[in-house]
């Protein structure tokens, strides 16, 4: 059996295919398919409640999928029992044994496996989370950050084909988080083996990650490379959980064969066809924040740049590297502008009148019908996805009952 | 202000000691009323029980006379004459506490752990657990007499199987002893344990499934060690007081004189017999054999934190 004998040679490939997961009263996994290779370093991106523990649980085993089979380097584990599977997890509360000491705790896998030297092998992994120092003490002697090491420790010491992290730098201060970020990365690149990281936090997923899942409502929105899923969002989720996005609403007035022109209250406003998930009727397109320019003066119309304005700034926040100016235009909103800090203190003040411009080929076009795309964002907080949140969170603890 | 607060240090350590002499004073007062009630009711009995395991009967005295005296010998008698009942009493002590934990854990496991995600069924079965201490341990004890004894159902039918022999009864031997004694003791058992795996954390338990341990060896090296606690206090609870316990052994109940106990030597040689300072030193005998199992048990256990 996989759990027996040797440690894994080379991280595994993980394969869900068709996986649904339904908790009595709602759905948690719609339909997902998702495959991960071998040795890539691989998050799962998405508000609380949107399915992504749950993802991890049944990679686990902790969950069984409602239908659906899940591979690991090939091999069918849809019905294997957790303790038999190649996986090890970094669990989001760590779940350290608080009966024995950290050096018991990240030995406890390798002696359920009888491998040799498990001792020794525990001070290696301890060495690398450089805790080696706090072998002997109980978990509960020891900081947040120390024990998150110690779990990682724990799970790594087994060299599993598959590493699943659980939300677990969540419980850290921003500095020991860059740290252990790092160290992560470090970790993965330095044993090869393939790493599931779930996460919300959108900056640790684009940071670590190689390939990042963005996840909403139980569903991939979006799937790609860090960059590219930044610089080209299908849909409105993305572009605004990822970083933010000025999206704008509007028919399609115009089809060049290279762009497709988009009537912006009036005014309009090209985007690549390439970039553009849809090229007719109703459309919502959007730019990032820092590709926009500020112009004091209304800019001399050019080919290949779209200008909106006049509007006025209503806000200017300084925030070191750059400034956030909120430009209101007329008609449109609120379009948000991050411009470099190349000359001391702000280019414009609030009250002034702006333009604002950017080179077609940054803008996309997003797949969703309209701004109530922007619902799916905000429900985050809304009422009834908090019910659900708590709901989820509450079947979980039953589930583990 | 600035002044008062940097003055501290000063100030601070003048009003500091009578504030403390006062709260001192109100804890000793609030620990008065226990602290008289146990030198009333255990420390002198205690004395007094020390004193008349060290009397001797004078020339010529009639039964139940005895004067104070340091006789050492009457611990040399009570051992010599009643070391069978010394042993027996441990040693069903010992049995009874086995099955009540072999029968107590997995309730508790059940109530505490299982029993989480239907708090009803959790409600209904610790009520199940402690209703049998709404009726008197000594009715529920002759209920059990009637259920064993000779025309009950049960002896009938292992009559009628041929698994008790025709010439024997249940009533009186050691396994209807035992057996009262674990019915007895049992939610002193389940109780404790309870406690301690309702606060066990499931998570424990999936990060050992995680980590390659089956769920015997899960149980064996994550849920028993958590719960080790309250295994300890369950299986104190329930040792101390079937090693003194004198009913269930006692004829009138589900013993026989074969099964006698310490405890029914102690009631027999102290109101029948009248002899005081053997059934004293006997008591003593017993209390220290105790005090000293408990000690090496619980050190043993590594749950010092529990004295």
């Amino acid at each position: 059996m996989a759990a027996a004998g040797a440690f894994a040679e080379a991280g595994a490939d993980l394969e869900l295919v068709g996986i649904h997961k339904r908790f009595p009263g709602f759905t948690a996994i719609e339909s997902l398919d998702l495959t991960i290779p071998a040795g890539s370093f691989f998050a799962l991106l998405g508000p609380s409640g949107c399915g992504k523990t749950t993802t991890l649980r049944l990679v686990a085993g902790l969950e069984q999928p409602t239908s659906g089979r899940i591979l690991i380097g090939g091999k069918d584990v849809t019905d294997v029992k957790p303790f038999r599977r190649p996986v090890n997890t970094v669990f989001q509360s760590y779940a350290l044994f608080p009966h024995m000491t950290v050096l018991e705790n990240v030995a406890f896998g390798l002696r359920r496996r009888r491998i040799a030297d498990p001792s020794g092998k525990a001070h290696e992994a301890l060495q690398l989370v450089e805790l080696d120092h706090l072998a002997q003490r109980k978990p509960q002697q020891l900081s947040g950050g120390q024990q998150q090491r110690v779990a990682l420790a724990r799970a790594i010491v087994n060299r599993p084909a598959l590493l699943l992290l659980d939300e677990p730098l969540g419980a850290l201060d921003l500095k020991l988080r860059r740290q252990m970020q790092l160290e992560l990365k470090t970790i993965q690149q330095e044993v090869g083996l393939t790493f599931l990281h779930v996460t919300h936090d959108q900056e640790e997923a684009m940071t670590m990650a190689d390939t990042v899942a963005v996840m909403n409502k139980g569903e991939i929105e979006q799937m790609g490379s860090p960059e590219e899923l930044y610089e080209l969002p299908r849909t409105v989720f993305v572009a605004n959980f990822l970083g933010q996005s000025n999206l704008f609403t509007g028919e399609v007035r115009g089809d060049s064969g290279e762009v497709v022109v988009v009537d912006v209250a009036g005014v309009g406003v090209a985007v690549p066809k390439a970039r553009a998930q849809r090229h007719r009727g109703r459309v919502t397109i959007g730019i990032r924040p820092e590709k926009l320019l500020l112009h004091p003066a209304a800019p001399e119309p050019a080919a290949g740049v779209n200008v909106l304005g006049p509007g006025r700034v209503v806000d200017v926040s300084f925030s070191g590297v750059s400034t956030q100016y909120t430009v209101a235009i007329p008609g449109i909103g609120d379009v948000i502008v991050f411009a470099q800090n190349m000359v001391f203190g702000p280019v414009v003040n609030a009250g002034a009148e702006v333009w604002v411009s950017w080179g077609v080929e940054h803008g996309f076009g997003l797949a969703d019908e309209g701004p109530e795309g922007d619902e799916r964002f905000a429900d985050d907080t809304s009422t009834g996805s908090l019910a659900r949140q708590t709901r989820e969170e509450l079947l979980e603890e039953l589930g583990e009952a | 202000m600035a002044f008062a607060a940097f003055g501290g240090g000063g100030a601070g350590a003048a009003v500091a000691e009578p504030v403390a002499l006062k709260r001192s004073w109100v804890a000793i007062g609030l620990l008065a009323p226990g602290l008289a009630y146990l030198a009333l009711f255990f420390l002198a009995p205690l004395v007094s029980l020390v004193l008349t395991s060290l009397q001797i009967a004078p020339e010529g005295a009639g039964k139940g006379e005895y004067v104070q005296a340091f006789n050492w010998g009457n611990y040399a008698e009570a051992i010599a004459s009643y070391w069978p009942h010394i042993l027996r009493s441990f040693g069903y002590a010992l049995i009874a506490t086995l099955a009540a934990l072999v029968i107590g854990y997995p309730i508790a496991y059940f109530i505490g752990v299982t029993a989480r995600r239907w708090p009803m069924i959790q409600a209904l079965a610790l009520t199940l657990v402690i209703a049998p201490f709404f009726i008197s341990f000594l009715l529920r004890t002759l209920a059990w007499k009637q259920l064993l004894g000779e025309n009950s159902w049960i002896a009938q039918t292992l009559h009628g199987l041929g698994w008790l022999p025709s010439d024997q009864t249940i009533v009186g031997t050691p396994f209807s002893v035992i057996f009262g004694l674990t019915y007895n003791f049992l939610p002193f058992m389940v109780l404790p344990i309870y406690t301690s795996l309702e606060r066990l954390d499931r998570r424990y338990l999936e990060a050992g499934s995680d980590l390659y341990a089956s769920p015997a060896t899960t149980f064996r090296k994550v849920t028993l060690p958590l719960s080790m606690a309250g295994v300890v206090s369950g299986t104190l609870l329930t040792f101390i007081p079937a090693a003194g316990d004198y009913i269930n052994a006692s004829q009138i109940y589900l013993g026989s004189p074969q099964t006698a106990m310490v405890g029914n030597v102690i009631d027999r040689t102290f109101l029948e017999s009248q002899q005081y300072p053997i059934a004293a030193a006997l008591s003593v005998l017993l209390m220290g054999i105790v005090l000293v199992i408990v000690a090496i048990y619980v050190r043993r256990s590594g749950t010092e934190e529990l004295l």
